[in-house]
């Protein structure tokens, strides 16, 4: 049984089925990639997993235990499944230290010693140490983008979503966030990522998954899905992501 | 001013001559039609024309064409409506004198203000402990029933429906009708703890109440304005739903809510005048006391002035507070 199970899940909102279900494994140390159109479901099935949306149907097991609605067990889950999001959404009125430093003291009761002890060397390595008493909004994009990264990785996770996390920067700013989440699949952290990163998906992904209306429609190894994709759909919309230049 | 002073009053002029005689009137319709006429009206005709002009759209050649007429009309007219406005407000003076005057003597009078001002002051000494005492009690009893009101589940249900009609009740509530109830009512009721309680404590208790409503509501709006993205990443990071308001929701919501904050705060700093129908001696109850005896209302402008004094420097203070904090979290400040 994998780290995370997906099974045949179903969620709605009010008429719009946005996933009519999903099965997906995800193992240690895999790196999993979301690929489809905008409206696909790849938002939704990540906001699932963490309990930020609640399922209509099917199940979803993190590390043996099944995703519930019991705030309890959320809280629990949330502390080692880690998100990024498309906006950054980091904590405006908090120094980027206190972002980082939040989860740490408040979820894992660390000191501020111990908490401090996590932080810095995380904000040593993306080179944000100095800007550690700034606030996000004075940053760039993909600053903010990493802060969030690190205040999520500043938890130790065991899974981390990162949903679209360079579809809201500039073009020159995506390739400090992509070699930051490459660190991460050096160091073998189990991921499961939506993205638009076509060239990030080929080289990273152990799999990719693409999404079409709701369903994974074809599940494979990088090279095969890019090079000789089964199923027509995945084969149509490669194209249109090549015609866009982003590939 | 019904029943004016029989005998020799102590300030007789003070009253000064508040019916104009058919003269004046005349003066005064024949004075404002002069102004108006020739200056205001043909000001106003200006401006309607230049919009006009303005608007007009010239078929052929640059858009600036046939414009002219358009920017002196405007310019014109501007410049009509600032003379004529200034020309109306001396007028309205010089012809009004007696009036101003007598203005300025009954409601002005320094030498009844320079001498109420001690007294007057003393005694809103205790208004400001009372506002004070109320202010404080309002931002914590608000928070809570704004908190409780927002509380999900079912089970918070019963919660949540004694905080609407709390507010419900309290805001509809006149301010005059709570205070009253409680300061009059809390004795008569013999509740057990809170017979004994001063006319003082009552009256916070009863600003409380009235104003914990109002700032309970500007609490929610501040909460429900944060945007749902920060609880979705707060509750991610394992936050809880308390630990999400604590340190996410609240503190953000707050810095939003400061301008109406101190609006509902001015509010009630004014209502603590209203405090008097319970027998509390404050500074409106010594200025109308010191008015009655004197017959001459100017000690109540002195409290007003106090009223008034108190309020400003809170407002630029506030000003300077929200401005810090934006300068603080935004970029390029």
């Amino acid at each position: 049984m994998g780290f995370l199970e997906i099974r045949s899940v179903e969620k709605a909102f009010g008429e719009n089925k946005v996933l009519k279900g999903v099965d997906l494994t995800v193992n240690e140390h895999e790196v999993i990639c979301l690929i489809g159109a905008s409206g696909s479901g790849k938002s939704t099935l990540l906001r699932c997993i963490n309990g930020l949306e609640t399922i209509d149907a099917g199940g979803i097991v993190v590390d043996g235990r099944p995703v519930t609605q019991d705030w309890a067990e959320l809280d629990v889950l949330r502390s080692f499944v880690g998100i990024v999001f498309q906006s950054f959404n980091l904590f405006p009125h908090m120094t980027v230290l206190e972002n980082v430093l939040l989860g740490p003291r408040r979820v894992l009761k660390l000191s501020n010693e111990d908490a401090l002890a996590r932080a810095e060397p995380l904000l040593n390595r993306i080179g944000l140490w100095e800007k550690r008493d700034e606030y996000p909004d004075r940053l760039s994009g993909g600053q903010q983008q990493r802060v969030a990264i690190v205040r999520a990785l500043a938890m130790q996770p065991k899974l981390m979503l990162l949903d679209e996390v360079t579809s809201a920067l500039d073009p020159e700013l995506v390739f400090e966030v992509l070699d930051m989440i490459r660190e991460l699949v050096a160091e073998g952290m189990t991921m499961l990522l939506a993205t638009h990163e076509m060239s990030f998906a080929k080289e990273s992904a152990t799999r990719v998954c693409f999404l079409h209306q709701g369903q994974i429609l074809e599940e494979g190894p990088p090279e095969q899905i890019f090079t000789e994709p089964k199923n027509p759909r995945t084969a149509e919309f490669l194209k249109r992501v090549i015609a866009a230049g982003r590939m | 001013m019904t029943s004016g002073p029989v005998d020799a009053p102590p300030k007789p002029e003070a009253h000064g001559d508040l019916t104009m005689d058919p003269y004046a009137t005349a003066a005064w319709g024949f004075a404002i039609g002069s102004l108006v006429v020739p200056i205001l009206i043909p000001a106003i005709v200006a401006l309607v024309l230049a919009r006009k002009a303005r608007r007009r759209i010239a078929a052929i050649g640059s858009p600036w064409t046939g414009k002219d007429r358009a920017v002196r009309a405007q310019r014109l007219g501007n410049i009509g409506v600032f003379v004529g406005t200034i020309v109306l407000l001396a007028l309205f003076c010089s012809l009004y004198r007696t009036g101003l005057d007598s203005v300025r003597k009954t409601f002005f009078n320094w030498d009844v203000i320079k001498d109420s001002f001690p007294e007057v002051l003393r005694a809103f000494w205790f208004n400001v402990k009372l506002f004070m005492a109320a202010e404080f009690f309002v931002l914590i009893w608000a928070l809570i029933v704004a908190v409780l009101r927002g509380l999900p589940g079912p089970l918070s249900a019963p919660v949540r429906w004694l905080m609407i009609a709390y507010v419900d009740i309290f805001r509809g509530l006149p301010a005059l009708v709570t205070i009253y109830l409680v300061g009059f009512g809390l004795s008569i009721a013999r509740l057990p703890g809170l017979e004994n309680l001063s006319l003082f404590w009552r009256g916070v208790i009863a600003l409380t109440l009235v104003y914990g409503a109002y700032v309970a509501e500007v609490y929610r709006s501040g909460i429900d304005g944060v945007h749902w993205s920060q609880t979705a990443a707060a509750r991610s990071l394992g936050l809880s739903y308390g630990q999400t308001l604590r340190f996410v929701v609240i503190p953000q919501g707050v810095r939003r809510i400061i301008p109406p904050l101190l609006n509902d705060f001015i509010g009630l700093q004014k209502d603590t005048a209203l405090v008097s129908t319970i027998g509390l001696f404050e500074g409106f109850r010594q200025a109308s006391v010191y008015a009655g005896n004197h017959f001459n209302p100017s000690s109540v402008t002195a409290v007003g002035i106090c009223f008034v004094a108190i309020t400003i420097p809170l407002a630029r203070f506030t000003d300077y507070l929200i401005d810090r904090d934006q300068k603080r979290m935004r970029a390029g400040g």
